[in-house]
């Protein structure tokens, strides 16, 4: 899918983010490097708290500061330092360039306002921010509006552009938010927990969606979930977050068929496979270390079967095959 | 053991105009559950399967039915089989967080049922939550806590040690893994099916998570706009599915693995209101492989084979015959 020589677009370098709470200092990102080429669909699965919607949130400047602080590290995209822009700046990349989608599209819509007011709102908002060629006056704009409405495969736009969030379903009103999401035209979509809140069979639909979108518009994807399986249906490939670090960032064929960090293969342990109904489930025992004064070294050498004295000492994230790196000294050569 | 018939369960709604409707959450839904038996209920949300649990307990109005528990008789309450259902009957929720008090400790909370239904009190009632406390896997040390201080799936087991304090035949497990995160759930499923074994508990258990029931349950029932519409044991259902619905259900499932199976295309649209439920079969209007004329007219009646039922035309043996088809 993604050639060589393309510089990624996005790239996390030792990335460090806490939050400063009244008990200490809460390291929620732990210095976190990765690249995104253009069109990956990258997914970044963990458990609660591991970071995952934190580093989302991020890349957008999205957290409040404070309590939020950048502790160090850099992200790039396409050649700007998001961290050393301009709000101005900022305001006109969000939208634009990055957009984001949320967990429950049931809170993100106004209530009060129909739908085709609010899309018309983030159209001209976004307008005028962005360097588009396009200067759409409001009644343009509400044709754009349908216009997206039939691309993210919602029947009948014109009269959802009239109706209420509340006349409309789950699956629809996140189909609402992706179509809000794509009229900046961005080049990367970050979608955190797209369909937590939503059943199987429109949690399907929506990833079909997503899927369709990324090929249609040459997108690239950050996905967030906790889910494996919605991880294996759109990404290319994952990161495995633990307490605020990558332990593994690997392709799907390898994260599924060889898990290298003992992390992944617990969680892979503890999911119930569709396939093989009698296997005997294996929890992660133990909880999440907490972050306001976490282990030294690896952050899960506390749960972890295989830990030793050489895990008091931080691991790096070692590159350990094609398209595999992992942060453990039992694995590979480290 | 437990034997539900015909429950319907309507909810009086007003529409805009102030209009009088009824909701139909649960629409005629009999369960038959054997002593030490596991049963599955799941369905995507509006489906009905959480109310069936209420109306067991009698935490939701009945409007039509018979529910029968170990030969006792819970579909009218009175004060005298009340307190016999409280005793027989439990059931742990979804969300641990909101299902505890957190002005009460451990110690109360799992205490509560034994001081209402039982006369043990001081020592014997301590030692008593300490067991129980260890069945579930908790330490002793939790006894003073606060559910603040506990993670979720430590919660979720001080529900469970709650719900089993009388020594209760029926457990309804109302989706008890959904708040928490897979490798705790994980645990908690783990401890639930060895649970059963100890104690021969029969457990009904809706979930919406169709992998987790197949883990669980011997049997399995779908539930779409309150009705089942097909049974079975858990190895038909989930291996040779012949509702439509159920086959699209298990194919909406993302798989976790390298490689994606073939699975049926998603479903178009939405699962319709329960205020205004679709003539016929309910499910036409989301239906792949619908008769025209016939499925928008006419419910379809039941159809059985060796291990389950299903409850759609496709089934129908006149039909087939009439059509040269041979199921």
């Amino acid at each position: 899918m993604s050639k060589k020589p393309d510089p990624p677009i996005l790239s996390f370098v030792d990335f460090k983010l806490n939050f400063d709470t009244f008990d200490g200092v809460y390291q929620a990102i732990d210095g976190i490097s990765f690249d995104l080429s253009p069109g990956e669909s990258l997914g970044i699965v963990g458990e609660t708290g591991c970071g995952k919607s934190v580093t989302a949130k991020s890349i957008m400047g999205l957290l409040p500061s404070p309590p939020a602080e950048v502790a160090g590290g850099n992200i790039w995209f396409d050649g700007r330092n998001l961290l050393k822009e301009k709000s101005s700046t900022l305001k006109s990349i969000r939208g634009n360039e990055i957009s984001m989608i949320f967990q429950d599209p049931m809170t993100y819509l106004n209530p009060v306002f129909t739908i085709g007011k609010q899309i018309v709102d983030v159209i001209m908002a976004h307008q005028k921010r962005g360097n588009h060629d396009r200067k759409l006056n409001s009644k343009q704009a509400f044709e754009y509006g349908m216009e997206l409405l039939d691309k993210v495969h919602l029947p009948n736009p014109r009269r959802q552009m009239e109706s209420y969030p509340h006349e409309l379903s789950g699956g629809m009103r996140q189909r609402v938010l992706i179509a809000m999401a794509l009229s900046g035209e961005p080049k990367l979509l970050i979608a955190d927990e797209p369909t937590t809140a939503l059943d199987v069979t429109i949690q399907a639909q929506i990833l079909e969606l997503i899927r369709e979108l990324r090929e249609q518009l040459n997108l690239s994807v950050i996905i967030i979930t906790h889910d494996l399986g919605v991880v294996a249906t759109v990404c290319d490939r994952v990161l495995v977050m633990y307490a605020g670090q990558i332990v593994e960032d690997a392709s799907i064929k390898q994260l599924f068929d060889n898990p290298a960090h003992p992390y992944t293969r617990g969680l892979l342990q503890a999911v119930p496979d569709p396939a093989k109904p009698n296997k005997k489930l294996k929890g992660i025992p133990g909880a999440l270390p907490n972050l306001l004064n976490p282990p030294m070294g690896c952050r899960f050498q506390t749960r972890c079967s295989s830990a030793s004295d050489k895990c008091k000492r931080a691991p790096t994230l070692n590159e350990i095959g094609t398209k595999q790196k992992v942060a453990c000294w039992n694995v590979g050569n480290a | 053991m437990l034997a539900v018939e015909n429950l319907k369960v309507y909810f009086d709604v007003k529409n805009i105009r102030g209009v009088k409707t009824k909701l139909r959450a649960v629409d005629g839904v009999s369960l038959h559950l054997k002593k030490g038996e596991a049963y599955g209920i799941v369905g995507e949300s509006g489906s009905g399967k959480s109310t069936i649990g209420k109306a067991i307990l009698n935490l939701a109005p009945k409007t039509d039915g018979k529910i029968v528990i170990d030969s006792h008789d819970i579909t009218t309450i009175n004060r005298a089989n009340e307190t016999w259902l409280r005793q027989h009957a439990q059931i742990v929720f979804q969300d641990p967080h909101s299902a505890l008090n957190p002005r009460m400790t451990i110690m109360r909370s799992v205490a509560e049922p034994l001081i209402v239904h039982t006369k043990t009190r001081g020592h014997d009632l301590r030692r008593r939550v300490e067991s129980l406390l260890d069945i579930v896997g908790l330490s002793k040390q939790f006894i003073y806590r606060y559910p603040h201080e506990l993670s979720g799936g430590q919660k979720q087991r001080v529900c469970i040690a709650r719900a089993i304090a009388l020594e209760p035949s029926l457990l309804i497990l109302d989706e008890p893994t959904s708040a928490l995160d897979v490798s705790v759930q994980s645990q908690i499923l783990e401890f639930l099916a060895s649970l059963q074994k100890d104690l021969n508990l029969t457990y009904l258990f809706i979930s919406h998570n169709l992998s987790v029931v197949r883990y669980l349950c011997q049997r399995v029932g779908v539930m779409y706009l309150g009705k089942i519409i097909e049974e079975g044991t858990t190895e038909t259902v989930f291996e040779h599915p012949r509702h439509p619905y159920t086959k699209a259900l298990l194919g909406a499932i993302p798989y976790p693995g390298a490689t994606q199976p073939q699975s049926a295309p998603p479903l178009i649209g939405d699962i319709p209101s329960p205020v205004d439920l679709p003539v016929g079969c309910r499910f036409h209007t989301r239906c792949p492989d619908k008769i025209a004329n016939l499925c928008d007219k006419l419910q379809p009646g039941y159809h059985w084979w060796k291990s389950g039922w299903a409850s759609c035309h496709l089934f129908d043996p006149e039909l087939n015959k009439a059509a040269g088809k041979v199921e």
